[in-house]
């Protein structure tokens, strides 16, 4: 039975290990608790949940368990495909289905899911964590196997995937959904490797005396910088119904911060013009010059753009195009010599990736940037920070 | 050995039955909550209450692994050999013993305190993943294995400045000290002040979990802050009408500043009761 208690968790995606069950058998057996359940709850959270974030989860978790709900298992495979067919089973409606006819058929909605999942996969071998699959495939694990679908055999029943599938029941489990606080961690995670790679040797001094002192004789030693070398300049748009979004970078970055060497901050409106500014209650009074900006932070900085990049084009091919105040040379000059002094550059959209298509602007800036324009999701920021460290 | 709180200590149920895990068990507990939670002084409780000595390792971001284990001071001993020092044959003179190697040492069972473990660098905490586990490592110096008499009872607290790798994680027994209600609060507030009137106490506790709802507070006051402002209160003599009114959110309280220690966090909290007395009049 305790064995349904640790799948339990699973399903709800609690990154329980085997070995922390274990433990929590252990302890079971050396009597730590009496009977009471109350006891229970407290003993298994302290051996199974390391992160109060996940305290919640396990509520609910550790509450249906005791009522002896019962949920589909499984949910935890990344596409519960199985379980998202009976999930919909009684809401598919007419127009729905006149919709998968538009979208090519029922055959070709599977192939995509197909896709999707097989690239999953391969993320997933890449080394990407993924809650509660505990590194093995997630396939083998849960007995599902995209092979085994019976794809349009039973029309009537498949084709109910779709409409689960807009609502992205799972899409917690899925690292293309835009930064909250729940994955922000993970992001975090991923910034502070970033921050990690990419170290040069340095003097040694405590090995070379040490050496030295064993051996008689001056004996250097080099070894990998620990502390990172990286520098990040970073230019915010501000200003507009992006500030939120912005302001969650901004944290982000902040709180890896310690794992930058350097890390500093300019706002910008919409696009990157002659000035930018640190403070943005003083933006009109304390401008910095971007010409400056160039000469002050030297090549070996990261350059990260934050913002929807959703505009007129004017304001960014146009002089006086800024909607601030009139600039003499057209945005885009502007960010060419920014990307000609730094050979690292990016741009984070917090806007989703599916909309970009449908923008001019973000279109331009995407060019400008050498179409290195990343979603803010934990994917778009880990491809992002992989071209980074490059 | 059964931890049941202490007289100076106020333990809740689920800390208690977790230390109590991690003794049985002989895993280390991770102790995290907001400042000023007694997540520091629980090590030193569960020390005296079992009556073993109490080692205490307190990490800066400087801190390195290996100086919990033992350092090779090669500088002493380079020096020495310059200075025909007899002392330079024996390597031993050179080794200095770290924490963990204290606490491995010792004759009977003891509370290993590493305090702040967040505060070093990432890979602090993967660097001792062997060594809390198998309770030994090795001198390569001497060819040693220091191996643990007796496994020590190890609390780990964190303020989650940064994030604890996975395997770590794993290993341990984890409670999150969630800051007191005002129950245990009020109980926290008669072991350090058993003689305390009860009106006093009421009245200050309503100020106290009153300014903790100011939003906006860069810094909420803690626990610590609470027991120094009853000092004050009482040192004063302040009585506890000084601390009520009709509408508490018109006055300032006394000695507020022992609350509030950023600046910053006292203008605010003066704009808004200034501000809610305007309101009212
Ligand atoms: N449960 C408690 N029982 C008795 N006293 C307590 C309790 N919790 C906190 N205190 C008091 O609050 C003070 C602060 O506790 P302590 O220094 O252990 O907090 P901490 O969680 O380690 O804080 P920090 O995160 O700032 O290191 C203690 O000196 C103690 O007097
Ligand atoms: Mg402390």
């Amino acid at each position: 039975m305790l064995i349904d208690f640790f799948l339990k968790l699973k399903s709800h995606k609690l990154p329980v290990s085997i070995k922390e069950y274990l433990t929590l058998l252990e302890a079971l057996q050396k009597g730590v608790i009496g009977s009471s359940v109350e006891d229970f709850y407290y003993l298994s959270r302290t051996a199974l949940v390391k992160d109060e974030a996940n305290f919640d989860k396990f509520d609910r978790a550790f509450s249906e368990f005791w009522q002896g709900v019962e949920t589909i298992p499984g949910i935890e495979a990344q596409i519960p495909l199985e379980w998202l067919l009976k999930q919909a089973e009684l809401t598919l409606t007419e127009e729905e289905k006149k919709q998968i006819e538009a979208l090519g058929g029922w055959e070709k909605l599977m192939e995509t899911l197909k896709k999707r999942l097989e690239e999953q996969k391969g993320r997933h071998q890449g080394g990407n964590k993924w809650v509660g699959t505990g590194g093995t495939s997630p396939y083998g694990a849960y007995g599902f196997n995209p092979e085994g679908i019976r794809i349009g055999q039973d029309r009537s029943r498949n084709r109910r995937a779709v409409k689960v599938w807009d609502q992205r029941e799972y899409q917690n489990l899925d690292d293309s959904v835009e930064l909250g606080t729940r994955n922000i961690k993970v992001a975090l995670r991923r910034l502070r490797r970033f921050a990690r790679k990419g170290a040069p040797e340095e003097f040694d001094l405590e090995n070379t005396i040490s050496s030295t002192a064993k051996k008689a004789y001056l004996d250097i030693h080099m070894r990998p910088e620990r502390r990172n070398t990286v520098k990040v300049l970073m230019f915010l748009d501000i200003g507009g119904s992006m500030d939120d979004h912005v302001k969650l970078c901004q944290e982000m970055f902040s709180a890896a911060k310690t794992e930058f060497k350097h890390l500093e901050y300019y706002y910008f409106h919409n696009f990157l013009y002659d000035f930018v500014w640190k403070d943005n209650r003083r933006r009109h009074s304390e401008r910095t010059k971007t010409w400056d900006l160039l000469h002050k932070y030297g090549h070996d900085y990261k350059i990260v753009f934050v913002g929807d990049a959703t505009m007129s084009p004017y304001e960014i091919l146009q002089p006086g195009g800024s909607i601030e105040y009139f600039n003499e040379e057209p945005g885009a000059v502007w960010m060419k010599r920014v990307t000609d002094v730094y050979q690292k550059c990016i741009w984070l959209n917090p806007e989703p990736e599916e909309i970009w298509g449908y923008r001019q602007s973000v279109q331009i800036v995407k060019e400008l940037m050498g179409g290195r324009m990343y979603p803010t999701t934990i994917a778009g920021l880990e491809n992002a920070m992989k071209l980074l460290t490059k | 050995m059964r931890f049941s709180g202490t007289e100076e200590y106020v333990s809740t149920e689920d800390l208690t039955l977790a230390v109590n895990a991690a003794i049985t068990l002989q895993r280390p507990l991770l102790i995290k909550g907001e400042p000023g939670t007694g997540k520091t002084m629980l090590a030193v409780q569960v020390a005296k209450a079992l009556g073993v000595p109490l080692l205490e390792w307190h990490i800066k971001s400087t801190t390195k692994a290996q100086q919990g284990l033992y350092e090779y001071d090669a500088v002493s001993r380079l020096r020495d050999s310059q200075l025909g020092d007899p002392r330079v044959q024996d390597i031993h003179n050179y080794i200095i013993k770290g924490m963990l190697w204290q606490a491995f040492t010792q004759d009977t069972p003891c509370v290993l305190l590493i305090d702040e473990v967040d505060k070093a660098d990432i890979e602090f905490p993967n660097d001792l993943l062997r060594e809390i586990d198998r309770m030994e490592f090795y001198v390569y110096e001497t060819r040693e294995l220091i191996k643990a008499k007796n496994r020590p009872i190890v609390f780990i607290t964190s303020n989650n400045e940064k994030e604890l790798p996975d395997a770590f994680l794993r290993r341990c027994f984890f409670h999150y000290i969630r800051f007191p209600e005002k129950e245990t609060m009020e109980k926290i507030v008669e072991v350090h002040y058993p003689n305390l009137k009860k009106n006093l106490l009421r009245e200050a506790l309503e100020v106290f979990f009153e300014i903790r709802e100011v939003p906006g507070l860069k810094k909420k006051p803690s626990t610590s802050e609470l027991l120094d402002w009853l000092k004050l209160l009482l040192s004063e003599d302040i009585p506890p009408d000084a601390l009520r009114s009709k509408d508490r959110k018109t006055i300032i309280p006394p000695l507020h500043g022992a609350l509030l220690k950023n600046e910053q966090d006292v203008h605010l909290f003066e704009r808004l009761v200034f501000m809610t007395r305007a309101k009212g009049n």
